[in-house]
């Protein structure tokens, strides 16, 4: 198993957000999770990539059987967890080529690899960023710094594609992207995929899935995952709505 | 509580200052104090002439006239100028023209420090003059520069073998009187660093002062004097580290710069003064006066600046552009950490026609640090076509630090363009977990923020400079956030 979440409780300036999540995520599968706003998808995304902000009050979560939460945000990246932000970061006099080669090479070292050199690198970004249809100028620009939305969200599938991680959170990647680029973030994801990678999508739309066809669909409400499917979960819910979930699940507003 | 054990930003490690040691060298120092006497006493040591001493006296008696001033952002407890030791010189007096002579012990401490005084070892292109405490142990290269006419030397050796050149042009830019720390430098001054680059040559080498404070209780008052003639070029760097101590240490140099018709000078610093422990005990208090003057006609100064260390930095490279269509520049790195103070900034003095000046000032506070940019820009009534363009930028990390931009303008001139802009702002705790979610530590992260914002200034310095200079950051900025 890739990933295993038990009983998962966090808060935030003592406010509890997550209520005892219980997820497992196998090598090879795409799980969605969907859920109205404020439900703590994001919370639940940020906890795993650890941020500090959020505390931890209960439970564990195991990656690659290791204890993740006793990782630094930096060492769980390095074994393989991305986060691709549903609001990505503006790094100003920060390029996102240097970005980059810092973060990949950074990721080489612990994985016990040698480290690219300036050739090396940038033959292995052209590659990748034809697979995203990046544009060579955002390249050279500070990261995410002046970047169109649409652009941003295209420049975390692209970073994804480069760190080419274990286990992929996109959190609302696919908000704000106009057809074209849904469907060039989505031939990303698709292409990047592999029989020992997975993916975790938060998304609110079922269009998102025409593309990328999950293995499995929860619905995370008030903080629980109240609903667990396969993907035509994401079309009732699309044709219902949550108040469906709520009748269903006994959970009242 | 948190289960998890992710590095908070705070919990960085303080790595100790690398240059702290001290050296046990002997010294043959003066007991501690000023007056008349101790001006005489150094004077007849250096074994200099009467135009001199009588300069230094001249110094000495209008210094005590004036008050130590007291409008800059940075706060002390009065300096006692009577606790103060104004000569130090290590005791085996080391002939300046053999290396072999130099005491093993020093060649050790500037091999610590990682200068290499020996010229068969040294693979980067830079001649070095080494100064220890009061005075200058060793000067390289100097056959080779001989040969193209450069001088370069000592200040000490530059009054005995050129004293017309001395005479010439000492105190012609930063006159004796000019201000309290300046006075008293003139009247204390021990050694420091003096070239000449002749008429129409381009000096094939970086020229390199290194200052080493050792000997406590010392004050460092050390003179630099470069002259560029008419079309001649230089580029000059300037490194200094002290011993960690508990006390704080007086610095207070002089460096006036000319460049006649046609010449250019670029001065490059890279300040790594001990800056004093996390609660601000000890450090170097660096009290400097630095002045070019473009005498010629399309003449040129720069002066790059990297400033990480010292308790308090308080200084100004400044221009005047006296020249028509003469250029002055000013790219700055001030770095403050934990107690750290900075006021730092330039003048621009617009005389000429046609004169031209660029500011970019990046200031960077942590911890509880205080950093000030001051800048003056003045354009006289003479000087038509004027052009100035300033940007000032101050860079946060954390919130009990603090930035401050004066900038001050004097427009007599219709005809001057002047563009001024600043900004303000701050790492995030969202950027560093940005960066750390794609496998960077923190340390790291900041480092390259820093180093992307500092990017412009860092251009401007040779090479091998600028990478120390992006080191000695990332040193002076770690455990920096909080
Ligand atoms: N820093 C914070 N301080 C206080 N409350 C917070 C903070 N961060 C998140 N919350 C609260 O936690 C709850 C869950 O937020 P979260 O961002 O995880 O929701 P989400 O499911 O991702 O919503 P959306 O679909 O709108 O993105 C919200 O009620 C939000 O206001
Ligand atoms: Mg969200």
């Amino acid at each position: 198993m890739l990933l295993e979440i038990k009983d998962l409780h966090a808060s935030i300036e003592g406010k509890e957000i997550l209520k005892g999540i219980n997820l497992s995520v196998n090598e090879g599968e795409i799980h969605a999770i969907m859920g109205p706003n404020g439900s703590g998808k994001s919370t639940l995304a940020q906890v795993l990539a650890g941020r500090e902000e959020y505390i931890v009050t209960k439970g564990e979560v195991f990656f690659k059987g290791k204890n993740l939460l006793t990782l630094a945000p930096e060492d769980r990246a390095r074994e393989g967890i991305f986060l691709a932000f549903q609001y990505p970061v503006e790094i100003p006099g920060v390029s996102n080529t240097n970005m980059l080669k810092t973060a990949v090479n950074e990721i080489r070292k612990y994985r016990g690899e040698e480290e690219y050199d300036a050739m090396e690198f940038l033959q292995m970004i052209k590659s990748k960023m034809k697979l995203v249809e990046l544009e060579q100028a955002l390249l050279s620009r500070a990261v995410n710094e002046g970047y169109s939305g649409g652009e941003k969200k295209r420049n975390e599938i692209f970073q994804m594609a480069v760190l080419e991680p274990k286990l992929a959170i996109l959190d609302e990647t696919d908000s704000g992207l106009d057809i074209d680029a849904l469907r060039i973030v989505a031939n990303g994801v698709n292409m990047l995929k592999s029989p020992d990678n997975a993916t975790i999508l938060v998304t609110h739309y079922q269009r998102l899935l025409n593309y990328i066809v999950p293995d499995f669909v929860h619905v995370l409400y008030k903080g629980r995952i109240v609903k667990s499917g396969g993907k035509e979960l994401a079309l009732e819910l699309e044709e219902k709505g949550y108040d469906f979930i709520k009748d269903d699940s006994g959970v009242l507003v | 509580m948190s289960n998890t054990e992710v590095t908070t930003i705070e919990e960085l490690a303080n790595r100790e200052y690398k240059y702290g040691f001290v050296s046990d060298i002997e010294a043959e120092a003066f007991t501690k104090g000023l007056n008349e006497e101790v001006v005489r006493k150094l004077s007849k040591i250096k074994d200099e002439p009467e135009w001199l001493m009588e300069w230094r006296l001249k110094a000495y008696r209008h210094w005590l006239t004036m008050e130590e001033p007291h409008w800059s952002n940075v706060h002390y407890n009065k300096i006692d100028y009577q606790d103060i030791i104004y000569y130090s010189a290590p005791k085996k007096k080391p002939k300046l023209n053999s290396l072999d002579e130099v005491d093993p012990e020093m060649l050790d401490t500037f091999k610590r420090l990682g200068i290499s005084l020996d010229e068969q070892k040294r693979l980067s292109n830079v001649a070095v003059d080494a100064v220890f405490d009061s005075v200058s142990v060793a000067t390289t290269f100097k056959e080779t520069l001989a040969e193209l006419g450069i001088i370069f030397c000592s200040f000490s050796e530059a009054v005995k073998n050129h004293p017309d050149l001395v005479k010439q042009y000492l105190g012609t830019v930063v006159p004796s009187t000019d201000n309290f720390f300046a006075a008293l430098n003139s009247a204390v001054f021990s050694d420091g660093s003096f070239a000449y680059i002749p008429k129409g040559v381009r000096c094939p080498m970086e020229l390199s002062t290194y200052f080493r404070i050792n000997a406590a209780s010392t004050g460092q008052f050390e003179r630099t004097l470069l002259i560029a003639d008419e079309g001649a070029y230089v580029s000059y760097l300037e490194g200094c580290t002290a011993p960690m101590r508990d006390e704080n240490q007086l610095h207070a140099a002089v460096v006036e710069l000319i460049t006649l018709d046609n010449a250019q000078i670029k001065y490059s610093t890279v300040q790594n003064w001990y800056a004093g422990d996390k609660e601000g005990r000890g450090g170097i208090f660096n009290f400097v006066t630095k002045r070019g003057h473009c005498r010629g006609v399309h003449s040129k100064i720069s002066w790059t600046q990297v400033e990480t260390g010292s308790a308090i930095t308080w200084k100004y490279p400044s221009c005047i552009l006296q020249g028509d269509n003469s250029t002055g520049e000013f790219y700055s790195v001030a770095v403050t950490n934990n107690m750290q103070q900075a006021d730092t900034g330039t003048k621009m003095i617009h005389l000429g026609k046609n004169t031209r000046s660029t500011i970019i000032s990046k200031g960077i506070s942590a911890g509880k640090s205080n950093n000030s940019y001051r800048g003056q820009v003045k354009i006289s009534k003479k000087a038509e076509n004027a052009r100035n363009y300033s940007q000032c930028d101050s860079l946060l990390i954390g919130d009990k630090c603090g930035a401050h931009t004066f900038p001050y303008l004097e427009i007599n001139n219709p005809s001057a363009k002047v563009e001024h802009e600043a900004t303000t702002s701050k790492i995030g705790e969202d950027q560093i977990f940005y960066l750390n979610q794609r496998g960077i530590k923190t340390e790291d992260a900041i480092n390259l923020i820093v180093n992307g914002y500092c990017k412009e200034v860092f251009k401007e310095l040779p090479m091998e400079f600028a990478v120390e200079a992006q080191k000695l950051l990332s040193i002076s900025l770690e455990g920096s956030v909080g």
